[in-house]
Order: structure tokens, then C-alpha cells, then sequence
């Protein structure tokens, strides 16, 4: 603890002194950081303890489109920003539930309204400012300004109504909730918590948006991640760099991260981030496809491949249920008619030969899916929920029932065609980008063929896929997959409730359109606010067994998440939740031989 | 003399390939789009005649291959499960040229599946696949050919022949033509299209573009050759005998104008081959699952399958006699039909 001390103080006072020099020049005005060192209260971490020192490299598929986490949506600006920011509380990747963060405790008031949190004492940002409850009260108040459209809005409302925070004391906060919420320390998880020194002048002069570019100076960026920004280099790579004022600390008392610096590479294509791990070039690789985890785990010399087991990403296929427009074809109502029919969609789903898909697509690192809670999701998957292996007979079954039959070709096929003998064709729409779903939609295809179903594939762009899927609705099917940032259901709230957005097969319903609709709608909401963990799971099964019933999407497959890391790379442990790889960042180091080989 | 032996044998060995696609489904084992969904990137079968045990077998077999325990696409010979070869057997229906329903296959198994080729990603057999996908390809390039070669023949004669403001109408859409890319045309025109095209209507539409897109040259080179024919003694001679346009057109100036597009066609052939290619490749030609030589070669735009899986390169080796052949064809007829020749 002494020697960190002196280690940290050192870059401190030079730093400082820089400080000085610098404001006494440009801004006389601002105040020179407040230093409060003297009673810091660390997270204390358990683990292998580290080396101090290296670098690691990891590939990003794009740019990261921002580092504000108030405008962030992409997954490369989530994952820089993970290791910038920090939370009040956070949730564990690893056991999937919560624990104390910026936040060292907090308490739930009987009633189940009130949320007393407390802050860690002597926290500091990455720029050297402190850390007090008045800059967690000026992040809230940004979150909730409707005019800052920020993606964690609709996480602070209750029924429309905002959650609200009171300061204590310098240390302490009381949030109240309009309506007691069974998880309600989930949704501090991932809301950063904004220096209000930095921000509140360009708050207040509504430039919120504009702010946070990948060409910010790293002076005026700051954060209480493990990291912080160093450089930019357009096109090329993002340097972020230890942060001195770290809060974490590992079991021998050392001021984590132990990393020098974290080097982000924009690698556009999977295939090209497999070559660079492959050369050296990068030290961590994650979101890796089966044939190419395949392709590595082949030739493993320096690095050690990891397949962390079933993730949460579903994928699933859906028909368009929507009400057919003023602009939809003369076919759209006929089709609408086989697609609204349960058995119709019941028949399909039985159809699908989900073990195939994962043996061909995911060379069995996956596994198939029933319902959309993975096997990945420990608590919640439900295990009552039916897993039928594929049966023809049976679909038949039910597409007879369904008045359905089939006419005979001369060349020996046969086709399927409805009451009134139209053949059934439809086509599947799907995102070019991902040769998983394409493959799905493949294997569907020839799945659907033996019913006598013309089914075609259509791979599309995805922003075209999506614009069809919500706005035109022109479309018959749809196969998509979702990635679940948390194993709570309450994230995918979106997807169950009829009046959600990514309510994929009928979205944003101003009434629920069936019974069934309105029956899931009512067990979501009451799940929601249930106290006990038992109430709700049950809640959510009943939901799920519904969903199964009714078919509206009929869930395929789940890939497991496949991630691998060159040997010198320590504390290396990839969880099933996003970010899979850097999720502990603070505790990767490098080993021995590889800080003095390196860099 | 040695040269035109060289030639004869692209030649024949081009007819032999087009005579293969073809027959493509005789010859294939099975249906290109059938899924054996155990055997994934199965590697080509290897024929022996000489079984484990150092015996002699006068009907080639195979060995038929197992999965290793565990293994996605490794696979073991089996010693004791040969399978030997059958010739004429039955098998998936299909239509020989289009119309003639058969079952009869030239050669496979009686009770498991044989790959030569090796399988793909779905477990369907290549050696079917290139066959079938040779059909697709060849008949996208012969036809596409066919309607530039008519294109350009009628607008290279007409504004040959009649020159003046037509001539410079003809010629300058031509150039128009020649100037554009081909390529984005043919994504503006799938933006137009309903979503979901069925094969069959993509293989028209990716003969309708390239045939109407690549008119402009031959009908330039027909264009010079007209022009210089009109003013030829016979055909002025024939016009003062009282012919009419079209006649001395049909009579005395096309003719000489066949072996230039004989030439063009040989060039054409292959170009709207590999332009098929270049289309299905990117996934614009014709829609999966139904073969076609871009779409074969398509997996290989994926890294783990350059490095794991070689046998699905042998689609583009078996291209390389086709595109000689078509060249030396294309050289030969250039040899043998230079329409005027002087001082020969």
C-alpha cells in the first residue's frame, strides 16, 4: 500500500504542477483540482495478483461512434466507453448479479420505493477532480433531460414517470421510485457517472450532443473507468492509458489496473481481426465465429482459445403479423391469412431442424433454443418450456388441421397449398452481414422444402432489413437474432410488450392486437414490479410458455461466446455478458516475460 | 500447323465440357441442392482399386467416411465399410435437357453417399453442384452473347450501311453504352424489383443486362466492316443492278461480316461467364440454394475456408480449360476468317 502510494503520488505532483501551468495561462478561472487523498475508500478485488505494465491490443470491428455515454448506441463506442466510465453499482459478468461500485452499499426501505445509496469516500475522476453526490445528481438530471435523448431514458421510467434523486450528504443519495421495482439496483449497471466539472457549462448551453467526438482532447475527458484517453489516430486506433486515480485495488492492496495502456485497433472484418490475432498483432479477440474460432483453436502456439459456453444472444424467425398498409401488394392479405394461423406457425417451428443448425452453423459451439431465455441465463431460463425434436408428421399434422394440403408434381415433389389452392411461397429476409443467420435461413429453407413450402432467402442490408421490419413492413419473414446486454428480462421489455418498438412481429401497437398479446402484456408489467425473485420468475415462465403456445417468433439457435487470448495475458476470464473480454480490463495483466519482451 | 493441333485439342476438350454440363444431371450422382446434413466439408473421396488388406478389386471403390468423435469436419476412412462403385444406377429425379424426366445416374452407390468432389458447408455434393452451376453459368453466357452479338449486328448494319444522322445517333449511344458501369445498373435495377426474385427470374434479368449493356463494341466492329463492304465493286454493282438496302445487306455485306462475329462470340462467351461469376460471387446472380459457378466459388470469400477446406477451390481449377478453350477457339476463328485478307 506505502509503495503504490508513493507511485501514484509522483505522476500526481508532476502532473499537478502541469495543471497549474497550463490554467494559470488558459483559464484562471477554474480551480485547481481538489485533492483529497487521504481516506480513499478501494473496492478490493479477489484474484491472481498481477505485473504492473504492457499493453494490450484489441480490434474493434468500426470506429467507436462516440465516447459520450449519453449519445452511445454501437457496440465498439459501449465497449471503449466500459473501460473509461464506471458505475454506482455494477453487474458482475461472471455471476450475473450485482454488486457495490462507485457506490460502496445500499439499502431498500421496507416499502420498496427508496433506494439510499453511498459513495465511496475520497473517489476521484480520471483528471484529478473529486468525486461528490453533487456530480451523481447533475448525471441524473442529464439522463432524464428529454432533450439530451439519451439511450438509458426509458431505463429510469416507472410507467412514465422518472425516478428521482436527493442528496444527503456529500456521500449519500436517496433515489425514489414511483412504484416499487424488484430490480431496481439492475439499472445503476452501465449509467456512468459524468463529471459534472467538465460537463455542466456545455449542458447548460445545450451542447450535450456535440460532445465526446473521438478528438477530444485528453484533458478534457474524464471518467472513473480503470482508463483513460490518451490518443486518437483517425482511421487507425484509439490509445486509452492507465488511470492513476483508480479505485480498485487486488488483494495485495496494489491501485489496479495493471495495464500501462489499452490499445483499440479498428479492424473492419472478422476474417482480417482473426489474421491479426493470428500474426500477434493483437492480444485479445472476442465476438469470433465458429468456423473461425475453429480455424484457431487448429494452430494454438502463444494463445489459449476459450469457449466461455452458451451466451445470450437468440436468434429466431418471425412472420409479419402487422395489419397489411394503404401500399401493400394484392398477395399481402393471402399471406397474412397463413401467417396469422397458430397452427400455420406452430408447423413451421416443428419443422426446424434446430440441432442441425447448431452442428452446421455453429459446429456445435451453441446450442438450440426454444424459448428466448438462453441456456446461458442461469436464473431465468425455464425449464418446464417444452423441447420437441423435430417432427414432419407432426407438422403435417397441423397444417392438415389447418385446411392446408398438397398437390403432386409430376417430377415427385409435392406442394403445399391453402384452402383455396394457392400454393404457399414466401420469402425470408435476413441480414447479409451475418453468415450465421444466412445459413439458418439456408437450412430453413430446405427444412420448409420437405412440407412443400417455396421459401426463398433474401440477404439485405441490415439498416434496409430494419427499415422494412419497422417502418415499411413490407416483408413475409424475417430471421433475426437479439443479444441480451443483461440476463434480467426487464432489458428485453421491448421485444414482449405489444406497445415496445422491437415488438418485432407487430411493433408499437396502440392496443394489444390478439388476447394472447394482451395476456403477455399484463404478465411483463406484474413481473416487473413483483418484490420476490420467485414471483416474477414465475411471472416471466407463464410469459415464456405463451410465447411457446403462440409461436410469434419461433427461436432457433444461441451461439456460445467464443473468445481466446495470447498465453502472456493473465487474469484472462471471459463471461457470457458483453463486454465478454474486458469486462475485468483493471485486472488483465501481462506475465513476466512479456512486459520486458514488449513494446 | 503444330499451333492449330493445339487449338483442336481446346477445342474438343471445350465441346467435351459443354457436352458434361449438359448432362449435367446424368452425370452428377445427385441433386445439387439435396442437404446431407451429417457430412459437412466432407473431403473428396479417394477411388481405390486396391482395398486395406492389399487386394485387387476390379471395380473402383471408396471408402466411406466417418466422423471423428466430437469433430465438426474431421473425418476418418472407414476400412470396413467399402463402397464400391455402381454405374447407371437410380437415383434423384431430374430432367435431361430440360424435359426428358429421368432417374438414372451415371455412377454412385447403393447404400451411402459419394462425394469425388468433396461436399460443402450443407453436406451437397460439388462434383452435382459444378455440374448443375456449369448450366447456369454457360447457358447465362451463350445467351447473353447471343442477344449482344443480334444487338449489335442490326445497329453496327444499320448505321453502316445507312449512315448519316442514324449513323450518329447509333454511334453515340454507343459510346453512351460503353461508358456505363454495368455493375450499378444492375444494383439499380434489383432496387427496383419485387424483394424476393425467383431464380428463374434472376437468370433473365443478369442475361437481359449484360446482353443489352455489351451491344456498343460489336456493333462498332460491324459498323467498320459494313462501311467498308458498301463501297466494295460487287456491291456497288449489285445496286446498280437495282437491289434493294436490305438485300444487298442480307446478300453481299453481312456475310463478310460473320467471322468478326464469330470472333466477338468466343470473346463474349466467357466474359459473360465470368461477369455470371462476378454477380453470383456477390451475391446478385442467381439466389441460393440453386448452383451456379459464382455462387460455388462464393465460400471463399470466408478466411476459415480458404485455409481449411481445399477441395473447394477445384470448381475454379476445372474453369481454367473452359476459358482456354473458349480463347484458343476465339484465336483460331480469327486466323481462318479474316474477311478481306491481302496478299494471300
Amino acid at each position: 500500500m506505502a509503495t503504490t502510494g508513493a507511485n501514484c503520488f509522483l505522476p500526481r505532483l508532476s502532473q499537478g504542477l502541469l495543471w497549474a501551468l497550463v490554467w494559470s495561462f488558459a483559464a484562471p478561472i477554474v480551480a485547481f483540482p481538489q485533492q483529497n487523498n487521504s481516506k480513499e475508500e478501494f473496492l478490493v478485488l479477489p484474484g491472481e495478483t498481477g505485473r504492473f505494465g504492457g499493453r494490450v491490443v484489441v480490434a474493434l470491428r468500426a470506429e467507436p461512434k462516440t465516447l459520450n455515454p449519453l449519445i452511445a448506441a454501437d457496440v465498439n463506442s459501449r465497449e471503449v466507453i466500459g473501460a473509461i466510465q464506471a458505475d454506482l453499482v455494477h453487474i458482475n459478468r461472471t455471476t450475473q448479479s450485482t454488486e457495490s461500485a462507485v457506490a460502496k452499499s445500499w439499502k431498500i426501505s421496507p416499502d420498496g420505493l427508496q433506494y439510499t445509496l453511498v459513495l465511496r469516500r475520497g473517489l476521484t475522476f480520471s483528471d484529478g477532480y473529486a468525486l461528490d453526490a453533487d456530480d451523481v445528481l447533475f448525471t441524473f438530471r442529464v439522463y432524464l433531460d428529454e432533450k439530451v435523448h439519451a439511450p438509458q431514458r426509458d431505463l429510469l421510467l416507472f410507467e412514465g414517470k422518472p425516478i428521482s434523486v436527493r442528496k444527503i450528504d456529500p456521500q449519500t443519495l436517496v433515489f425514489r421510485l414511483p412504484k416499487p421495482y424488484g430490480v431496481a439496483e439492475r439499472i445503476f449497471d452501465g449509467l456512468a457517472i459524468l463529471p459534472r466539472h467538465l460537463l455542466e457549462k456545455p449542458y447548460e448551453e445545450g451542447k450535450m450532443g456535440q460532445l465526446g467526438t473521438l478528438a477530444t482532447p485528453p484533458n478534457q475527458w474524464a471518467g472513473l473507468g480503470p482508463f483513460r484517453l490518451k490518443e486518437y489516430v483517425a482511421g487507425q486506433r484509439l490509445v486509452l492509458e492507465r488511470n492513476p486515480y483508480y479505485w480498485k485495488t487486488d488483494a495485495k492492496g496494489n491501485r489496479l489496473p495493471y495495464l500501462n495502456e489499452l490499445v483499440f485497433l479498428f479492424v473492419p472484418s472478422a476474417d482480417a481481426q482473426v489474421l491479426r490475432f493470428q500474426s500477434g498483432e493483437t492480444d485479445l479477440i472476442s465476438r469470433l465465429g465458429a468456423e473461425n474460432y475453429s480455424v484457431l483453436s487448429r494452430e494454438q502456439k502463444d494463445y489459449t482459445m476459450v469457449d466461455a459456453g452458451p451466451g445470450l444472444e437468440y436468434n429466431f424467425l418471425f412472420f409479419n403479423l402487422n395489419e397489411p398498409g394503404e401500399k401493400t401488394s394484392a398477395e399481402t392479405p393471402q399471406k397474412l391469412r397463413w401467417f396469422r394461423e397458430v397452427k400455420f406457425r406452430q408447423a413451421v417451428s416443428a419443422a426446424i431442424d434446430r440441432e442441425a443448425m447448431v452442428r452446421l452453423v455453429y459446429q456445435g459451439r451453441g446450442s438450440a433454443l426454444w424459448g428466448l431465455v438462453t441456456p446461458g441465463n442461469r436464473l431465468w431460463r425455464d425449464d418446464q418450456l417444452p423441447h420437441p425434436p423435430r417432427s414432419l408428421d407432426k407438422a403435417r399434422g397441423l397444417l392438415k388441421e389447418a385446411n392446408f394440403s398438397w398437390n403432386t408434381a409430376s417430377n415427385g415433389g409435392s406442394t403445399l397449398v391453402d384452402s383455396s389452392g394457392k400454393p404457399v411461397e414466401f420469402s425470408i429476409i435476413t441480414n447479409s452481414s451475418n453468415t450465421d443467420r444466412s445459413k439458418m435461413a439456408a437450412l430453413i429453407q430446405d427444412d420448409l422444402k420437405q412440407l412443400g413450402m417455396r421459401v426463398q432467402v433474401v440477404p439485405l442490408e441490415f439498416r434496409s432489413l430494419l427499415d422494412r421490419v419497422m417502418q415499411t413492413k413490407e416483408y413475409d419473414a424475417c430471421l433475426l437474432g437479439i443479444v441480451s446486454p443483461d440476463a434480467d428480462p426487464n432489458v428485453d421489455i421491448n421485444v414482449w410488450l405489444s406497445s415496445g418498438g422491437t415488438h418485432l412481429w407487430n411493433p408499437s401497437q396502440a392496443h394489444p392486437a390478439t388476447q394472447w398479446e394482451a395476456e403477455i402484456d399484463r404478465l411483463i408489467n406484474e413481473q416487473m414490479y413483483a418484490r420476490t425473485f420467485e414471483q416474477r420468475k414465475r411471472l416471466y415462465d407463464r410469459a415464456q410458455e405463451i410465447l411457446w403456445d403462440y409461436q410469434p417468433m419461433i427461436f432457433l439457435a444461441s451461439p456460445d461466446i467464443l473468445t481466446g487470448a495470447r498465453k502472456a495475458v493473465g487474469n484472462f476470464r471471459p463471461a457470457v455478458l458483453e463486454p465478454y473480454v474486458l469486462w475485468n480490463v483493471e485486472q488483465l495483466y501481462l506475465r513476466n516475460d512479456a512486459v520486458n519482451a514488449s513494446r | 500447323m503444330k499451333s492449330n493441333r493445339a487449338t483442336s485439342i481446346w477445342i474438343v476438350l471445350l465441346l467435351a465440357l459443354h457436352v458434361m454440363v449438359v448432362f449435367a444431371g446424368f452425370l452428377g450422382p445427385y441433386d445439387p441442392t439435396e442437404q446431407d446434413r451429417k457430412s459437412p466439408y466432407l473431403p473428396p473421396m479417394r477411388l481405390h482399386l486396391v482395398d486395406a488388406q492389399g487386394h485387387f478389386h476390379a471395380r473402383p471403390f471408396v471408402y466411406s467416411l466417418t466422423r471423428r468423435e466430437g469433430a465438426f469436419d474431421q473425418y476418418e476412412e472407414d476400412t470396413a465399410r467399402p463402397l464400391p462403385l455402381k454405374f447407371f444406377v437410380k437415383g434423384a429425379r431430374y430432367r435431361l435437357l430440360g424435359f426428358v424426366p429421368l432417374r438414372w445416374h451415371s455412377f454412385g452407390t447403393e447404400s451411402d453417399r459419394i462425394y469425388l468432389l468433396g461436399s460443402d458447408s450443407y453436406g451437397r455434393d460439388q462434383l452435382s453442384r459444378f455440374l448443375y452451376g456449369g448450366q447456369v453459368s454457360l447457358f447465362a453466357g451463350l445467351l447473353g452473347a447471343g442477344i449482344t452479338l443480334l444487338l449489335g449486328l442490326c445497329v453496327g448494319a444499320l448505321a453502316g450501311f445507312y449512315g448519316g444522322w442514324r449513323d450518329d445517333l447509333l454511334m453515340r449511344l454507343a459510346e453512351l453504352f460503353l461508358a456505363l458501369p454495368w455493375l450499378y445498373l444492375l444494383f439499380a435495377l434489383r432496387a427496383f424489383l419485387p424483394l424476393a426474385v425467383s431464380p428463374l427470374q434472376a437468370f433473365f434479368l443478369i442475361i437481359a443486362v449484360l446482353g443489352t449493356v455489351g451491344w456498343a463494341r460489336p456493333a462498332r466492329l460491324v459498323r467498320g466492316v459494313v462501311l467498308s463492304a458498301k463501297e466494295r465493286d460487287f456491291v456497288r454493282a449489285a445496286r446498280g443492278f437495282g437491289a434493294t438496302g436490305g438485300y444487298l445487306l442480307r446478300r453481299h455485306i453481312l456475310p463478310g461480316a460473320s467471322s468478326v462475329l464469330l470472333t466477338q462470340a468466343a470473346i463474349l462467351v466467357p466474359q459473360f461467364v465470368l461477369a455470371e461469376m462476378t454477380l453470383s460471387f456477390v451475391g446478385l446472380g442467381v439466389p441460393e440454394p440453386v448452383p451456379s459457378w459464382g455462387n460455388l466459388l462464393s465460400s471463399l470469400q470466408q478466411y476459415s475456408v480458404l485455409v481449411s477446406y481445399w477441395w473447394m477451390y477445384l470448381p475454379a481449377f476445372i474453369m481454367v480449360p473452359f476459358f482456354l478453350g473458349y480463347l484458343g477457339l476465339g484465336s483460331r476463328l480469327q486466323q481462318y476468317g479474316e474477311p478481306y485478307k491481302i496478299g494471300k
